[in-house]
């Protein structure tokens, strides 16, 4: 059985672990620091944690003032609010001025689960993809989720990094490299490739293990960060493959596969084949129910891979 | 003449000069916002003339007091006081809003001594706060103006920053609305109505001051007020009038954001001489 961990989980552990050495992190929260797990950083640091109450644009902003000499703010809530509601923050407050804020949402993509569509953040991939200066990363799991916090705080400008509710099954090593804008290709093929992110890499793996059943072998690439999309493996798995599916937690319109896409059609035009949220609000329901109807499933993974190798 | 006298008719002198200096490079660009910046030209000159800490030949001073212009619009007046200190040659401002220029049309961190970009209004208060909470966590000793409209004041997240300001105690920032009564469609009091701005300030937990914003006789104990004040962050409601200087200006909507033709500045700076 594979070990499962929420990603959040990990975040708020390894927040704690580099608050303990780095006295400039501070965090924010709009009141939800007991889902994020910001409160472990609470409980050890209260005079450097702030809940500023439901209010994401305040949130961001403040993240901006305690940036401007020299802080690390971490400002967290659920995806949802801070990429929608706090847009505008993001966008001038943040990018445009290249703060050195992090921003960090939780419970994204359908897996929130009961809670429905106005908790189900879909589309903070594209939000933040059209943004200059940002960085997005969605880590594959809890591992993952470590190096990347630890990363961002070496990276001097706006980080926005995505985390889920559900546990997520651990797939990657300690030792593993993690590498911000750099990919990692989990499993080599050369018949097709699938490029996933966060919860639908281990959901990718599972289909590629279906795939060489039928002798297809399958590359598959965890691309956890989002922005600046890592071209080298794109273009150099369409040059070696030649078909490609995408899969994402995230509205197909303008999220990882849109990213792809735009550089393959720019640099190896081959077939695309996107497995992600169609265009359409999520519901209430449980995440494994969730996952199958919005079709984000493996089987919704093989499919895709049949069709993107039947247009080779 | 008292000292105090000559202090203030020389600070009235630089008033003038500004506003034609305003006027100057809104014309030369053929953009730009007067009726806002002609408007709060006493209180920033209240601030880098007379309040804030502030070295012109190092931005980056450490405890230097720190300066938010959340109106961004109201760049010109922030240039033109920020050129007229020394932050940067004056011949500068004649590249206002032009390709390249780093006077951007509105309020730009590329600029020396601006310490952040602003523009899409509302955003500004909630960053002073965040300055003000850092300075209290590094124990570092300054204070964070922010200059507000009173258009902007319509903004949601004003009224976040307000409640966050008051809750966290921060006696180290100074809100200052500049209330000109005008925003680009007409008078606020008909577009939405926000009166009583000092008791709705007040409710929300600030200590408010209420003064003539073109009145260096008011406008200078009022900041010094501020510095007195434990416990709450300050808000000084300064009344001004939207264009200020300039009859045909004057309380006028339609000088919100139109940059005057070179007849129109001429008329302009005759009345300003």
């Amino acid at each position: 059985m594979m070990q499962m961990k929420a990603t959040r989980d990990a975040f708020g552990e390894t927040l704690v672990e580099l608050g303990r050495k780095n006295r400039k992190i501070v965090v924010l929260s709009g009141d939800l620091e007991d889902s994020t797990r910001a409160e472990y950083f609470k409980k050890e640091f209260p005079e450097r944690f702030f809940n500023l109450g439901i209010a994401e644009q305040d949130i961001l902003g403040t993240a901006v003032g305690l940036s401007l000499d020299g802080l690390i703010p971490f400002a967290c809530s659920f995806a949802v609010f801070l990429t929608n509601q706090g847009y505008g923050v993001l966008r001038i407050s943040i990018c445009y001025n290249k703060r050195n804020v992090k921003v960090i949402g939780s419970h994204a993509g359908l897996t929130v689960g009961p809670d429905g569509a106005t908790a189900q953040c879909l589309e903070d991939f594209a939000i933040t993809r059209v943004l200059p200066n940002i960085i997005t990363i969605s880590p594959v799991d809890a591992i993952e989720t470590e190096k990347a916090t630890r990363a961002m705080v070496d990276i001097c400008g706006p980080v926005y990094m995505r985390l889920g509710r559900a546990p997520f099954p651990i797939i990657t090593k300690d030792s593993d490299p993690f590498v911000v804008g750099k990919a990692n290709i989990l499993r080599e093929g050369k018949d097709l490739t699938i490029v996933a992110t966060g919860l639908l890499v281990s959901e990718s793996l599972k289909a590629a293990d279906v795939l060489a059943k039928e002798n297809i072998e399958t590359r598959v690439i965890n691309m956890h960060t989002i922005k600046p999309i890592d071209q080298e493996a794109i273009i150099q798995a369409a040059k070696e493959t030649k078909a490609i599916v995408t899969a994402e937690e995230h509205q197909i319109n303008g999220g990882l596969g849109s990213a792809v896409a735009e550089v393959l059609g720019k640099n190896v035009p081959v077939p695309v084949e996107m497995v992600a949220v169609k265009d359409t609000f999520g519901e209430s329901g449980d995440e494994e129910g969730l996952l199958k109807k919005y079709h984000l499933k493996d089987v919704d993974i093989v499919d895709a891979a049949r069709r993107a190798l039947e247009r080779k | 003449m008292s000292a105090n006298e000559i202090i203030i008719d020389v600070l009235k002198k630089k008033a003038r000069q500004f506003r034609k200096e305003i006027l100057e490079i809104i014309t030369e660009a053929g953009s730009g916002h007067p009726g806002g910046s002609l408007s709060c030209v006493e209180i920033l000159i209240s601030l880098y003339y007379y309040k804030m800490k502030h070295k012109p030949d190092n931005p980056n001073w450490p405890v230097r007091d720190r300066f938010i212009m959340s109106k961004g619009h109201a760049s010109p007046a922030l240039y033109v006081t920020l050129a007229d200190c020394g932050y940067f040659p004056k011949e500068e401002l004649k590249t206002f809003r032009k390709l390249g220029s780093r006077l951007q049309g509105h309020v730009h961190i590329g600029v020396p001594g601006v310490e952040l970009s602003t523009g899409s209004l509302g955003q500004g208060l909630s960053v002073a706060n965040g300055i003000a909470l850092g300075a209290r966590i590094r124990k570092a000793n300054f204070n964070v103006y922010c200059l507000l409209g009173d258009g902007e004041i319509q903004e949601g997240q004003v009224w976040e920053a307000a409640m966050t300001a008051a809750h966290h105690k921060l006696d180290n920032i100074c809100a200052i609305l500049d209330c000109n009564k005008v925003q680009e469609n007409g008078p606020v009091a008909e577009i939405k109505n926000e009166e009583p701005i000092a008791d709705k300030w007040r409710d929300f937990g600030w200590h408010v001051i209420e003064i003539d914003g073109h009145d260096f006789k008011e406008l200078i104990p009022a900041l010094d007020e501020f510095d007195r004040v434990k416990g709450k962050p300050t808000f000084i409601l300064a009344h001004t009038v939207k264009g200020k200087g300039v009859s045909f200006m004057e309380g006028n909507a339609k000088w919100h954001g139109k940059a005057p033709k070179n007849e129109e500045l001429a008329l302009a700076l005759r009345e300003l001489d």
